[in-house]
């Protein structure tokens, strides 16, 4: 029994960061229907700017900040160069640009910081929590994060103006522009969005995963698995979605035989495939109802 | 939902063309085949395996074209079917000495049933959902063929290698150059044999459930039927391809098969034009020749560099080498009339 408590513990630990990612996934998908494929490499590289901003000597929470900022930035500009000229452009040609941006960062990142792994440091120390046997503070620690984020983002969409004319840019487009909304500017700001939460889940997994450029390959497809079972375009089931993945991994990859660590991704995927056979839109996605 | 709205009405966009879009006219093809018979008389062995490589490799863009170009579904797993070809004519071949020849048709009947079976769950999916579903497939695949009960065949993590075939009748040929023009005849059979299919009824019901699955069903197309059809073809070309690769490369091995594979055939299908058959020659082309391009420019930032000619071409020419192919047929047009 303490084992099955521990992983499922350890699995909602795992999954506050699948569900970061989900809800970056999310966050532009609901601005420009588009999975963003390079959006764990953005939040690897994000994670890389902290890290040098601590080997310069700015303490953690400052990195922390800065490098925030930075990716907030740095998600508009990429949306701005890169992806606003696509706009029209066929899905398919969207899809080989974040392929091919997912291609650039990798290999830069490798460039600029090689690719041997690195010691990411923990702001919360990796002692058990409360004297509790079966989570460490760094976990209880990415599950506060997780859910104050989350708290953070109902209250900024639910209850302030630029929250609610991002929603209406999302879901009608045309009537928003009509009533005054810069609708190009707040898929922009999607962007930046998406890029900052990226980073976050990041930095909070980097302790765990260590620091190199691949790192966030593995946590990208957990990430969009958890969207896609979660439903893409509710906030609410990426979240759900990213601790039942988490969960679901973990004690997968403990009871099944032959299972392991090899195996633990098919058969998460395949269980959300069996999902999403008997609700094609997610568990908690809208149908959308086609008149015919 | 509406990324796959958009695939259904970005397809015909460019479709203002005549219906020939779909293959080259007469006479570039005539050209283009002479070419293709030609080079390898005066080309080194290395030149001609990489032709080889252009061919099985263009073959399995076109896989992938039929089922997105043709019926609208998208998907990230034709590696997987590409593996189990490759597998099953290497297993084949080495474990039960059948003659090349015949394990080409095998792998593909054998993928035709594996595609047919995947695309009866995938039916309730679309878009995203499909990608995702397709995904796992090709993840899986690895794996799989590292399993513990497969190993006496597939040889586990090492892989298998392959004879090369040698030339039949005493043709006085060199293996590569031999295999080269059996890798023509087998896509180029296999070329007239899609542009056929999708100019039949099966093709045309295809298309349709591309454009409007709605106004598709509503005119009498089993649109379950079509769509897993269309799973099931793609899967068996594709088959055919891996199948021939193995015999090329001579060597399979479940890491040659990975996800990264499925996307460099999808790049290909892009950069070589949806829905456009002979782009997916060019796209095969862009996906061998400009890692290596990338890597001669820079060899610490390949990626980037590779990254970047990715982007130049989405930005030049959205819908790829087809609208290309379309501009110079205005041109041409042009040109006739002054």
């Amino acid at each position: 029994m303490e084992l099955f408590t521990n992983q499922v513990l350890a699995g909602i630990a795992t999954g506050a960061i699948y569900a970061c990612m989900a809800l970056a996934v999310v966050m532009i998908y609901q601005a420009i229907d588009h999975l963003n494929f390079a959006q764990g490499e953005m939040a690897m590289f994000s994670t890389f700017i902290s890290w040098q901003l601590m080997q310069w000597g700015i303490p953690y929470w400052g990195a922390f900040i800065i490098a925030l900022a930075l990716s907030f930035v740095g998600g508009i500009a990429i949306e701005r160069i890169l992806f606003k000229p696509l706009a029209k452009a066929p899905v398919l040609t969207n899809v080989a640009g974040f392929i091919a941006l997912y291609a650039i960062i990798n290999s830069s990142a490798g460039l600029i910081w090689d690719f041997t792994i690195k010691q990411y440091p923990t702001p919360f120390g990796s002692a058990p929590f409360l004297g509790s046997q079966l989570i460490s503070t760094h976990q209880a620690g990415m599950i506060g994060v997780t859910v104050l984020l989350l708290i953070g983002l109902y209250f900024f969409f639910q209850y302030t103006r630029i929250g609610l004319a991002m929603r209406a840019a999302a879901s009608v487009p045309e009537s928003a522009r009509l009533v005054g909304i810069n609708t190009s500017w707040m898929i922009a700001l999607g962007w930046g969005m998406a890029s900052a939460i990226g980073a976050i889940a990041g930095m909070l997994i980097a302790p765990v995963v260590f620091l190199e450029p691949n790192m966030m390959g593995g946590v990208l497809i957990y990430g969009f698995a958890a969207a896609v079972l979660g439903g893409l375009t509710s906030p609410f089931g990426a979240v759900v979605g990213g601790f039942l993945v988490g969960i679901f991994e973990n004690l997968a990859g403990t009871y099944i035989p032959g299972v392991g660590n090899e195996l633990k991704l098919p058969i998460a995927l395949a269980l959300i495939i069996s999902v999403l056979v008997v609700k094609p839109a997610g568990l908690f996605g809208r149908y959308i109802v086609k008149r015919v | 939902m509406s990324a796959v709205e958009d695939v259904v009405t970005e397809a015909p966009a460019v479709e203002a063309v005549p219906k020939r879009a779909m293959t080259l006219g007469t006479g570039t093809s005539v050209v283009v085949l002479l070419l293709l018979i030609a080079i390898p008389l005066f080309a080194k062995n290395f030149v001609i395996f990489q032709l080889t490589q252009l061919l099985y490799l263009g073959l399995a863009v076109l896989a992938l074209n039929i089922l997105t170009g043709g019926s609208g579904q998208f998907s990230l797993g034709q590696s997987a079917f590409y593996a189990i070809g490759a597998y099953v004519t290497a297993v084949m071949m080495e474990a039960f000495n059948v003659n090349y020849v015949l394990c080409l048709p095998v792998a593909g009947v054998l993928c035709f049933g594996v595609g047919f079976l995947f695309g009866q769950p995938a039916l309730r999916l679309s878009g995203v959902y499909l990608a995702l579903a397709t995904f796992a497939l090709a993840t899986a695949m690895p794996q799989l063929l590292k399993l513990n009960f497969l190993e006496h065949w597939t040889g586990g993590v090492q892989g298998l290698v392959v004879t090369k075939p040698d030339a039949p009748f005493g043709l006085p040929m060199s293996q590569d150059m031999w295999l080269y023009y059996f890798t023509l005849v087998v896509v180029l059979a296999i070329y007239i044999f899609s542009v056929n299919l999708l100019r039949s009824r099966s093709g045309r019901a295809f298309m349709a459930i591309r454009d409007n699955e709605i106004a598709a069903s509503a005119m009498g197309i089993n649109v379950a039927l079509y769509k897993t059809l269309a799973f099931g073809v793609s899967a068996a070309i594709t088959g055919v391809a891996g199948g021939l690769s193995a015999i090329a490369v001579q060597f399979v091995a479940p890491d040659s098969f990975t996800i990264t594979l499925a996307i460099q055939l999808f790049l290909g299908m892009v950069v070589g034009g949806v829905g456009w058959l002979p782009g997916s020659i060019v796209g095969a082309a862009f996906i061998i020749f400009v890692p290596n391009i990338a890597e001669g420019i820079s060899k610490g930032l390949s990626g980037a560099v590779f990254g970047v000619l990715l982007f130049l071409v989405i930005y030049l020419v959205p819908h790829g080498a087809r609208q290309v192919a379309i501009l110079g047929q205005q041109l041409a047009g042009r040109l006739r009339k002054n």
